[in-house]
């Protein structure tokens, strides 16, 4: 195949492609063995996961979201999800809740194949979704295992309060920390907490610098559909490791080449060659068809080059940074500030400053049945963005990882007209 | 019908019909200077309100008695409906006369409909009520402490006064009185369902959203005192406990359908947050910590907060052995989060009782009952037939 907007002969794994599957891999294989080789293992969520203080005991996190992608790109999510209505899950609710429930309920084989062991302890940190409190509820009366409830309040206006951290930090020593304690065996070691964020930080800082890559023209990067092979490592079991330092080195040498060569970002059809559209995402992607919808941004020379998707596990491109000098006020700071942990207004808010920041044409909102913590409010977020920013927006509905709910159809006709418009615009001059 | 309870129930009627809200721009024209601050379900901290001097208004959503005009266009359609009326009020001008609008954390949905206001009506005052969901006082009430005296302080300064604590307690006092009224005639309602019909008591329940807590009180006393005289005579129904309905409210003509179909309802979570504390909140001493600590040690359980204990279900069990219930019906507005991610785990709770259960979904806006009314009727009929009891 070679289209005008890929360019097939480059197609080919990337270095930090092959890492990255090497270390998933090994982290589900371990996950595996993890009670045999007498290991605990700590179920979480990746809004405001705590996996330094985990890894600092020894503990392994689970990430239940995790899962349920990776089974909705492995088209196994709709067999969970109906396994677990047949339970009594109603349809209504989230489905990556379901997947899970339906993942357990058929034997609890994760999506590599390997079976999960059952969590020693469910760490439920409440940042930024209701749902989780359920989501673990329920978990709890699966597996009878005992939970750490961690409450983040939510910043309703958008900024950290000292008592948010106090509150935050209170908690993390008086219930997360003791039952940490209990399931591992270990007591607390702060100075290992604090080298483990130092390297936490050392990967941060390459993150941003791949993020911010999206700034050059044309972008090295695709900041959603490439974005969340980029966020994996850092969202969820590899921070404060050496393998996820290393895994963000060398991705950003890679794109520093990239960028030397003035190459587009890799696609699954090869590198993107004729950026025509540069476009900022809201709201997270559909797992279960998700080559099928990137396929229809790249061939109509769509790149994005923000994503609010990419900041649910922390806002490093505002600045933040785990800080080894501060451990417990940074990991609550690290929580607090998750994405869909902001208040409306701080979230269109920082959707402007990309789209001015990254020169974007049009931005583009992909509402997700599943989740009402990003779905609610978008509709009036689309407004006052165009009315901010002069740049028109586009509205799709799908979900995480239920088919059921993402129309390829009408979803592919949507954004054409999007496109079209935009094009129209550009030829009529029309500018923001 | 005796002429008292006729008058009380004409009140509480017109009150419930009125989307305009005309009682609460009456209460403000009595006196130059008053302010009414709105709130949503579950639970705000109305004495804190009260004390200022101020009305609170409980904000429900527009039912089946409001036509949604604009109010659609701002949500999906897999979101609930209560949003939508909430908004439909107040971009047609229904809410104009609040003064301030508080936002309790019971779901995601409530939660960015805070954010949404603060955008759509910039300078009024909006607060997210952010509730602890830990229970530790040292911890979860020294930040819930932190947040009452917040909203104490932005209370007062709405008011253009200070908060007493004189005031605070006699507040806490007052709403103490409304609480065991209302607490009294559910106690009744259960004892003797068909002398409370669930229509009439839920619009006089209804009534405290709008009117001043003294008020609310009088007209739920003597609306117990009159219906208790009643000579209507018990019929062979299901005595049944509703659950779900905590936040987004049914239309009343549902209710009454369940109990068409053959039901007594002797419990619900209707309105929950005016029976929120289990007990009296202290009247003396420290007031602030008063309401913390009943928030922390009283709460009545519901989908939206924690269960610490690990005992989700316990309330239900409990509630229908208490009530002498035949069953529970779960009746949940159409995707509502807190209360169908619940329902599995309340479901195996009544399983392990085997207590027999039915349930369906509804919107503040249902206006077809036949399905409702068989599905209602036929668990009513099997539970009156075919029980071990």
């Amino acid at each position: 195949m070679t289209k005008d907007n890929v360019q097939e002969s480059t197609v080919q794994k990337e270095r930090s492609m092959v890492l990255q599957k090497q270390l998933i891999g090994d982290y589900y294989d371990s996950l595996g063995r993890a009670h045999e080789e007498g290991k605990r293992v700590v179920s979480t969520f990746v809004p405001g996961n705590l996996t330094e203080l985990l890894r600092s005991f020894d503990l392994l996190p689970i990430l239940p979201e995790i899962n349920a992608l990776q089974s909705g790109m492995r088209k196994l999510s709709a067999n969970f999800i109906a396994e677990a209505e047949k339970h009594g899950h109603s349809e209504d609710v989230c489905t990556y809740v379901k997947c899970d429930i339906g993942m357990l309920k058929l034997g609890n084989v994760g999506p590599t194949g390997v079976k999960l062991p059952n969590p020693d302890l469910l760490l439920l940190s409440y940042t930024g979704c209701f749902t989780f409190l359920k989501w673990f509820e329920l978990l709890r009366q699966e597996y009878q295992c005992p939970v750490a409830m961690l409450h983040v309040p939510y910043l309703a206006n958008g900024r950290i309060e000292p008592h948010h951290v106090d509150y935050v930090v209170q908690q993390l020593r008086t219930e997360v920390i003791p039952k940490l304690e209990q399931v591992s065996g270990r007591r607390y070691d702060e100075a290992r907490l604090s080298e483990m964020l130092a390297l936490s930080a050392k990967a941060e800082d390459d993150f941003v610098w791949v993020l911010e890559s999206a700034k050059n023209e044309p972008s090295p990067i695709d900041a959603y559909f490439g974005g969340v092979y980029y966020i994996g490592p850092i969202f969820t079991a590899f921070r404060g490791t050496s393998e996820g330092v290393e895994y963000y080195r060398v991705l950003r040498e890679e794109i520093a080449e990239r960028i030397k060569l003035g190459l587009g970002p890799v696609t699954p059809e090869g590198t993107m060659e004729r950026q025509r559209y540069r476009l900022v995402v809201e709201g997270p992607p559909n797992w279960t068809s998700f080559r099928e919808f990137w396929k229809m941004f790249y061939d109509e020379g769509a790149v994005i080059v923000a994503s609010s998707y990419t900041k649910v596990g922390g806002l490093y491109d505002r600045g933040f940074r785990h800080d080894p000098n501060r451990p417990l006020e940074s990991l609550a700071e690290y929580c607090l500030g998750c994405y869909t942990n902001l208040g409306l207004p701080a979230r269109v808010d920082l959707l402007e400053r990309y789209i001015r920041e990254y020169r974007a044409d049009g931005f583009m909102i992909n509402s997700v049945k599943s989740c009402n913590s990003f779905s609610v409010g978008q509709l009036l977020m689309l407004r006052q963005l165009e009315q901010r920013t002069g740049v028109p927006g586009g509205f799709i509905e799908s979900d995480l990882v239920d088919p059921r709910y993402f129309s390829p159809a009408n979803i592919k006709n949507r954004i054409e007209s999007y496109l079209q418009m935009l094009e129209q615009r550009r030829t009529a001059g029309v500018t923001a | 019908m005796n002429p008292e309870l006729e008058q009380i129930l004409s009140r509480a009627q017109t009150l419930y019909e009125d989307v305009d809200y005309k009682a609460v721009a009456e209460w403000k024209s009595c006196a130059p200077g008053r302010r009414a601050i709105g709130y949503m379900p579950i639970y705000v901290p109305r004495e804190l309100i009260h004390a200022a001097g101020m009305l609170p208004v409980g904000i429900f959503g527009g039912g089946d008695r409001l036509e949604i005009i604009r109010g659609d266009a701002y949500f999906q359609s897999y979101i609930c409906h209560i949003p939508r009326s909430t908004i439909e009020l107040a971009i047609s001008g229904r809410l104009d006369m609040l003064d301030g609008m508080l936002f309790p954390s019971i779901c995601d949905v409530i939660r960015n409909l805070s954010g949404m206001w603060t955008m759509l009506f910039p300078g009024r005052y909006v607060r997210y009520v952010d509730l602890p969901q830990n229970y530790d006082a040292r911890v979860g009430g020294e930040f819930w402490r932190r947040e009452l005296t917040a909203m104490r302080a932005d209370m007062a300064r709405l008011a253009g006064g200070e908060i007493s604590d004189q005031n605070l307690r006699n507040s806490i006092r007052i709403y103490n009185q409304n609480r065991r009224a209302i607490r009294e005639l559910y106690q009744a309602r259960s004892e003797s369902p068909w002398l409370f019909p669930i229509a009439q008591v839920y619009a006089v329940l209804r009534a405290g959203s709008v009117l001043p807590p003294e008020e609310h009180t009088t007209m739920v006393r003597r609306y117990l005192e009159v219906a208790s005289q009643g000579s209507t005579l018990p019929e062979d129904r299901s005595r049944v406990v509703l659950t779900g309905m905590f936040c987004e409210q049914p239309p009343l003509a549902l209710l009454i359908t369940l109990e068409r179909a053959g039901c007594w309802i002797v419990d619900d979570d209707l309105l929950l947050g005016f029976r929120w504390f289990t007990g009296e909140v202290p009247e003396g001493g420290d007031a602030i910590e008063n309401l913390a600590q009943a928030y922390l040690t009283q709460s009545v359980a519901t989908a939206s907060c924690y269960a610490p204990d690990g005992q989700r279900g316990r309330w239900l069990v409990d509630a229908v052995r208490q009530n002498h219930a035949d069953g529970v019906i779960f009746c949940a507005p159409s995707f509502c989060d807190p209360a169908l991610l619940e329902q599995p785990m309340l479901v195996a709770a009544l399983e392990r009782e085997h207590i027999p259960h039915t349930q369906f979904k509804y919107s503040e806006d249902t206006g077809q009952f036949a399905v409702i009314r068989e599905q209602a009727g036929t668990f009513s009929d099997s539970i009156r037939l075919w029980s071990e009891a």
